[in-house]
């Protein structure tokens, strides 16, 4: 995906903006010429003059060309859903691994992965079952992670 | 100082420090010869790993995984046309221009014992010049620490990158992350919108798995070149011939290491950056210029040497300042903190036996190079035909368990996300993504001499100059940031008086 430069100048301003503004909030130290707000707002101060730098920069490049342009991918549906679904088997796991717990997610996760990626189907589920169980073995047996056992907890080994 | 000479051998030639030597050279070639697989990406899919073990193996791990990573990333380059890594995409097609030839054993040969030789020279370097630059730090106080902190982020975002201003941006997005949390002079919480785990900071860890492998796999999952064809079945004996090419190109092989090590240690610029360079010097300075691009193994000698080179630079500014010279030291640096062995000068005169421990494991790591990777060319058919559609999510799961190990928090699983997202975006849109990481890393230190100057100097800023060290190091800053401007006035003066020179 690829933005003009002004629509990343713009972002950047409110940054900038919304930082200079969170940091007039916070505490002067008594008898010190510098608090806790100084540096943020710096950075803020720069974000807000490199925003204002790339707007007028994307502004001139513009050329007619879009705001925001996707690349090739976008018109492969099989992407777009390998994409969605990377993204989204890490969001479920933080939403989800306390409850179903790490051994069904990473199956899930591999085996939607695997099959978008057009790996063959028995070959998919065979690898993920076997991959889940061997990151499981070396993290929660050798380096003793306490990953969440979920719904499994009454089989827990 | 023997004694603790004597201490480093005994703990790196431990059986577990070997071990962990051992294995990590076979991931590391793995890692390497797999094209999108970097060797930033090794080391920070080792962190976890590291995190649970004593902190020599840890290094020993990190320094061994990026060595060969960094070597066999010219395999696929050769074999494919894909540089398995960045730092070999300077010579990617020259390689393959040698393969077409049927010279693929010279150039592979001429990658490995060149790697080797340019990982030693950058070894020399960090041996000789790291001590003697902690005893120059051993007298520097916040004034100096504050410029030291400026001149780093500075040449990350002016030399590095051919756009300046991209880079200013993401370097400010770098230090507004590190700003987050508790950890400021004052200790007042910024920016953590109430959450408990925010308190703490954005863990630097989390961020760096996120940006460096993350986002790879999000730029596999969309990747829509076709994939590439092995035209070599077999290689040959790839060691021939490269004593003469050693006696034909003696000061390419010099001059690719002394770049190399000089641009590893810059902060910022690593090895892919120290192959570019070399690359394009070695074809400058060649006699048979015309060559170069047809096949010629003249500028894989030194770009070879160059980028292995960088990697020990690269350690220089990490060890003694706490200043990473690249990526992969931005990392290091992280398990160095988190193993109690703070980076810094006193580093070299509380605990010498460590940062020989250090030089031990570079020399050695370099030496292995050599009959591994011969391995790792001879199963190099293999290794390419590894399907990279069951690799990639296995990397995913791993990333999702190691980043969780660090703290048991699925936080962190949301930073390593979110980073990555980012990553990818950024870079899509030709933002380049060392200086955020070197605001990220040095951020907190960067505020933190900062604010004690200020407190020190009663908020005048004159007292920033008025020790001679820090009004040099200060003077050196200042010149960097005015210096593209007026290139750009100068360019533009020039452009005037010709007519179009690019016509």
């Amino acid at each position: 995906m690829k933005l003009n430069d002004a629509v990343f100048g713009l972002l950047l301003t409110a940054l900038g903006a919304w930082v200079l503004f969170a940091v007039q909030g916070f505490p002067r130290i008594p008898g010190q010429p510098v608090g806790p707000a100084l540096f943020p707002g710096l950075i803020a101060c720069g974000l807000c003059v490199c925003g204002v730098l790339l707007v007028a920069k994307g502004w001139r490049e513009r050329d007619g060309g879009p705001w925001v342009a996707f690349d090739d991918w976008v018109r492969s549906p099989r992407r777009v859903l390998a994409l969605a679904v990377l993204l989204g088997a890490i969001v479920l796991y933080i939403a989800a691994a306390e409850v179903v717990g790490f051994l069904p997610l990473a199956v899930l996760t591999l085996l939607a992965l695997f099959l978008v990626l057009g790996v063959p189907a028995a070959r998919a589920v065979l690898i993920a079952v076997v991959a889940a169980l061997v990151i499981h073995f070396a993290f929660y047996k050798l380096l003793r992670v306490p990953l969440p056992w979920g719904v499994l907890k009454t089989y827990a080994w | 100082m023997s004694a603790a000479i004597l201490q480093a051998f005994a703990m790196v030639f431990e059986p577990a420090t070997l071990m962990a030597i051992v294995g990590a050279a076979f991931f590391g070639l793995f890692v390497g010869a797999v094209p999108g697989l970097t060797a930033t990406m090794a080391v920070a899919l080792l962190v976890p790993v590291t995190f649970f073990m004593q902190p020599i193996p840890a290094i020993a791990t990190m320094v061994t995984a990026t060595a060969m990573a960094i070597f066999s990333g010219d395999v696929p380059g050769c074999l494919l046309r894909i540089p398995g890594t960045p730092a070999s995409a300077a010579y990617t097609d020259e390689a393959f221009a040698m393969t077409r030839k049927g010279q693929a054993e010279m150039a592979l040969g001429a990658g490995l014992v060149f790697s080797a030789v340019g990982g030693l020279f950058g070894t020399a370097v960090l041996i000789l010049a790291a001590p003697a630059l902690a005893e120059v730090a051993l007298n520097f106080s916040s004034f100096e620490y504050f410029w030291l902190v400026l001149l780093g982020l500075t040449c990350a975002v002016f030399i590095t990158s051919d756009r300046p201003l991209k880079g200013v941006v993401t370097l400010l997005l770098g230090l507004l992350v590190a700003c987050v949390g508790l950890g400021n002079p004052a200790g007042f919480p910024r920016f953590t919108f109430g959450s408990t785990e925010m308190t703490g900071g954005i863990g630097m860890i989390p961020m760096m798995i996120g940006m460096f492998a993350i986002s790879e796999v999000i730029r596999y999952v969309v990747d829509t070149s076709p994939p590439a064809v092995l035209v070599v079945e077999k290689v040959g004996n790839v060691l021939a011939g490269q004593w003469a090419l050693a006696r034909k190109y003696p000061r390419q092989i010099l001059r690719g290491s002394v770049l190399g090590t000089a641009v590893g240690a810059l902060p910022g610029a690593g090895a892919d950056m120290a192959a570019w360079m070399s690359y394009a010097m070695s074809k400058k300075f060649s006699k048979e210029p015309q060559k170069f691009g047809t096949g010629h193994v003249e500028g894989i000698v030194e770009s070879g040497a160059a980028n292995n080179s960088a990697l020990a630079g690269a350690w220089i500014p990490a060890l003694v300042f706490g200043i990473p010279g690249d990526s992969i030291t931005a990392i290091v640096i992280g398990v160095l903190y988190m193993k109690n062995m703070n980076p810094g000068p006193t580093l070299f005169t509380t605990d010498p036996q460590n940062i020989y421990a250090v030089f031990l494991l570079f020399i050695l790591a370099n030496i292995i190079m050599v009959p591994l990777g011969l391995l790792c060319i001879k199963a190099a058919r293999h290794v390419l035909r590894v399907p990279r559609n069951i690799l990639m999510p296995v990397i995913v799961l791993f990333c999702i368990v190691g980043t969780f190990a660090i703290n048991n928090s699925v936080f962190d699983v949301g930073v390593m996300l979110v980073a990555g997202v980012i990553a990818y975006l950024l870079e899509a849109n030709r933002f380049p993504i060392a200086p955020a990481i070197l605001g990220v890393v040095l951020g907190g230190m960067l505020e933190e001499n900062f604010i004690t100057s200020m407190i020190k100097s009663d908020g005048k800023l004159g007292a920033f100059f008025s020790r001679p060290l820090a009004a040099a190091l200060a003077v050196v800053t200042i010149v960097l940031w005015f210096a593209p401007v007026v290139m750009k006035m100068r360019s533009r003066r020039s452009l005037d008086t010709l007519p179009s020179p690019r016509a």
